[in-house]
């Protein structure tokens, strides 16, 4: 499918006044979230100390991880020309989640990069999958994209059921899988950084992405190696994917609603809309998380529930309109 | 409601549903095996492994207790592969099931909330004919409401009402992941028991309210076979054929949201039960007829469960995980399915 936005004529200029505006926005939720929680950093002796520890780890998880599944999101749409279409709703997480729990069932000792390679290989695989799927198959509809994605993510949600069932892990990989980012702490997130180099390599990338999106006889057409691109495109998002499933877990709709959100607004080049994606990504991602520590002060809501109902409110929104222009 | 086209239909001509006397012969020796076997397992279900001597007063008790497991299975086949063949045929697309229509998420949240807020008890708290009665209501209203709201106005979608379905699904299933986060370490066992499609879920007294539901909604997707074979041909030609297409598609969905709510609320979710037994169902009759595919589904959904049942127990002792086992060749049947189709 092509966009349902009529075509503009975006300046290929990033930066902006209006970014500027963007960016001091976000840094505003974020020094929100530095000071935001139960502890106090400014009275107790120590609260220099616990604001390295946790409230400085925490916002940059919050940075790196929403804007990893934005961006994930938005490469898959442009590599399967649907606009329905992301981590979510491909069965990429489930990939993900299935690859750690094999992980948490045979080596229940392994270090967190060891379980976050598994998770990024199992990714890897299913959204390969997926994509497979797509190019033998001719699809009469784009909305059937994402139905049968979501179709493949719970058949592999029942395996990964069937065995945290029978090796009694079920409640425990719940609890990974929900995304939340209470458990951020200095030490346990800096994997987390990789992110930051898929977002550089997928700015490197944009225009090839951008191309690719055109289909394959045109991509090849203009002399791109289409499918090295796609690979490429699919590697950054099962390593993207991956890794945040595994230190924070599943964040719902994200990927989905962002780059909507974006195209409707900017239309659809991909290098000047990628710093939008991240700000905005990083934007709903601290907003749901402040929304989640502070609803019931001193617990947390996880951020995948805030997400997951925000994002089904908003994906609705978005079908609807979809109806409208047909 | 205007009376169906009269398919003119004349055994040995060579576009019906069964077109050669091959394809026909095919057709009804598979049924008889199919049927064969679906006594053969029944029987073995009442009475293998029964300590009583056949005929004896005892071997009777066991039996009867065993018989309630199989009419449970006789309801759940025939809930799930009715619904199941009818919902794919108006939403023309073979590789969906109804039960991902949000369903189950809202079986799971009720269950969930019950032990969340009641602990242990909720359980108990949420057994009962007249709960169970609430429950299909639940269900029912809902998806009747979605289907309403989605499907009516010239801006109707059938592809944006399952896919709004799916996404409210899941939006549910976040909010009953949270609560199981919260929950105890045996308040969770409890409630997994629940949360997985196992006949042993299923309680007789339900069964004066479940079965009349069944035998009305799928009494009528079976008697309306003809009205659908012209509705799998897709909305222009059925409108064509002077069929009020849309009214048709709204009164099939609303028949298959009573057998799908009726089976969840009996026996916990089965995903891919549904589409496992269509899709064998389509592969082994050969034919697009409804009057033929109903029969054979509903014979595929219980050899396969009481076939299951019956070889887990007397094989593995492992009755417990029979409907994640059949969940799981369910999913792994959609899989290969998906793969060597070319089209959808």
């Amino acid at each position: 499918m092509t966009s349902t936005t009529a075509p503009v004529r975006t300046k290929s200029k990033v930066f902006t006044g209006k970014l500027a505006l963007g960016i001091l926005g976000v840094l505003l939720l974020l020094a929100l979230s530095l000071f935001t929680g139960v502890y106090d950093i400014f009275g107790k002796d120590d609260g220099a100390q616990m604001f390295t520890i946790t409230r400085i780890p925490r916002t940059i998880a919050l940075v790196l991880a929403g804007a990893a599944m934005a961006m994930s999101g938005l490469v898959m749409q442009l590599l399967t020309q649907n606009r329905f279409v992301e981590p979510t709703t491909t069965g990429t997480t489930e990939w993900a989640g299935l690859g750690l729990l094999t992980m948490l069932v045979l080596f229940p000792s392994a270090s967190l990069l060891a379980k976050m390679g598994v998770s990024i290989i199992f990714a890897f695989i299913g959204t390969m999958v997926f994509f497979l799927f797509l190019q033998r198959v001719s699809l009469k509809a784009s909305l059937t994209v994402p139905i049968v994605g979501i179709m493949l993510g719970s058949v592999i949600g029942a395996f990964s059921t069937f065995f945290a069932l029978s090796t009694d892990k079920l409640q425990s990989l719940g609890i990974w899988m929900a995304g939340s980012f209470t458990s951020v702490i200095r030490g346990q997130y800096e994997v987390l950084w990789i992110v930051a180099l898929v977002a550089v390599a997928i700015y490197i990338v944009a225009d090839r992405f951008t191309v690719a999106g055109l289909g394959e006889e045109i991509a090849t057409n203009v002399g791109l190696n289409y499918r090295r691109v796609m690979l490429l495109g699919t590697a950054l998002i099962a390593i993207a994917t991956g890794v945040v499933t595994v230190v924070i877990g599943n964040l719902p709709f994200l990927g989905l609603i962002v780059p909507n959100i974006v195209s409707l607004i900017r239309g659809d080049d991909l290098r000047s809309n990628l710093p939008w994606v991240c700000l905005l990504g990083v934007a709903i991602t601290t907003v749901c998380d402040l929304i989640g520590r502070t609803i019931i002060m001193p617990f947390e809501v996880p951020v995948s529930l805030i997400l997951g109902v925000l994002g089904a409110i908003v994906f609705i929104f978005l079908l609807l309109r979809q109806r409208k222009v047909g | 409601m205007t009376s169906p086209a009269r398919s003119a239909h004349h055994p040995g001509r060579s576009s019906g549903p069964l077109p050669s006397a091959k394809v026909r012969k095919r057709y009804w020796i598979t049924l008889g095996i199919l049927g064969a076997l679906a006594v053969l397992f029944a029987f073995g279900l009442l009475a293998w492994d029964n300590p009583m001597p056949v005929g004896s007063t005892g071997f009777w008790v066991i039996a009867k207790l065993r018989a309630s497991n199989i009419l449970t299975m006789v309801v759940v086949a025939a809930c799930q592969s009715i619904a199941t063949v009818a919902f794919q045929t108006v939403t023309n697309n073979r590789i969906i099931t109804p039960s991902i229509m949000g369903f189950e998420a809202l079986y799971r949240v009720v269950q969930t909330g019950a032990v969340f807020f009641l602990g242990v008890a909720g359980i108990t708290f949420f057994t009962g004919v007249s709960q169970f009665i609430l429950q299909v209501a639940i269900m029912v209203g809902l998806s009747v409401a979605l289907y309403g709201w989605l499907l009516s106005g010239k801006l109707g979608n059938i592809q944006i009402m399952l896919l709004v379905g799916i996404i409210i699904g899941t939006g549910l299933g976040s909010i009953s992941t949270f609560m199981q986060r919260l929950l105890t370490p045996s308040e969770f066992d409890v409630l997994t028991a629940r949360l997985f499609g196992s006949m042993a879920n299923a309680d007789m007294s339900y069964m004066p309210v479940a079965i009349p539901l069944v035998v009305i909604a799928g009494g009528y997707l079976v008697l309306a076979s003809k009205k659908m074979n012209i509705l799998a041909l897709g909305k222009e030609t059925t409108i064509n054929l002077g069929i009020n297409h849309r009214r048709e598609v709204m009164k099939t969905l609303f028949f298959v949201s009573i057998l799908m709510a009726v089976t969840t609320a009996l026996v916990g979710p089965l995903t891919f039960l549904g589409f496992l037994v269509a899709t064998l169902a389509y592969q082994l009759a050969d034919t697009y007829d409804h009057r033929y595919i109903y029969p054979m589904s509903f014979l595929i959904g219980f050899v396969v469960l009481a076939g299951a049942y019956f070889i887990m127990k007397n094989l593995f002792y492992a009755q417990g995980v029979v409907g994640i086992i059949i969940e799981a060749v369910g999913g792994i049947t959609f899989l290969i399915f998906i793969l060597r189709k070319g089209r959808l």
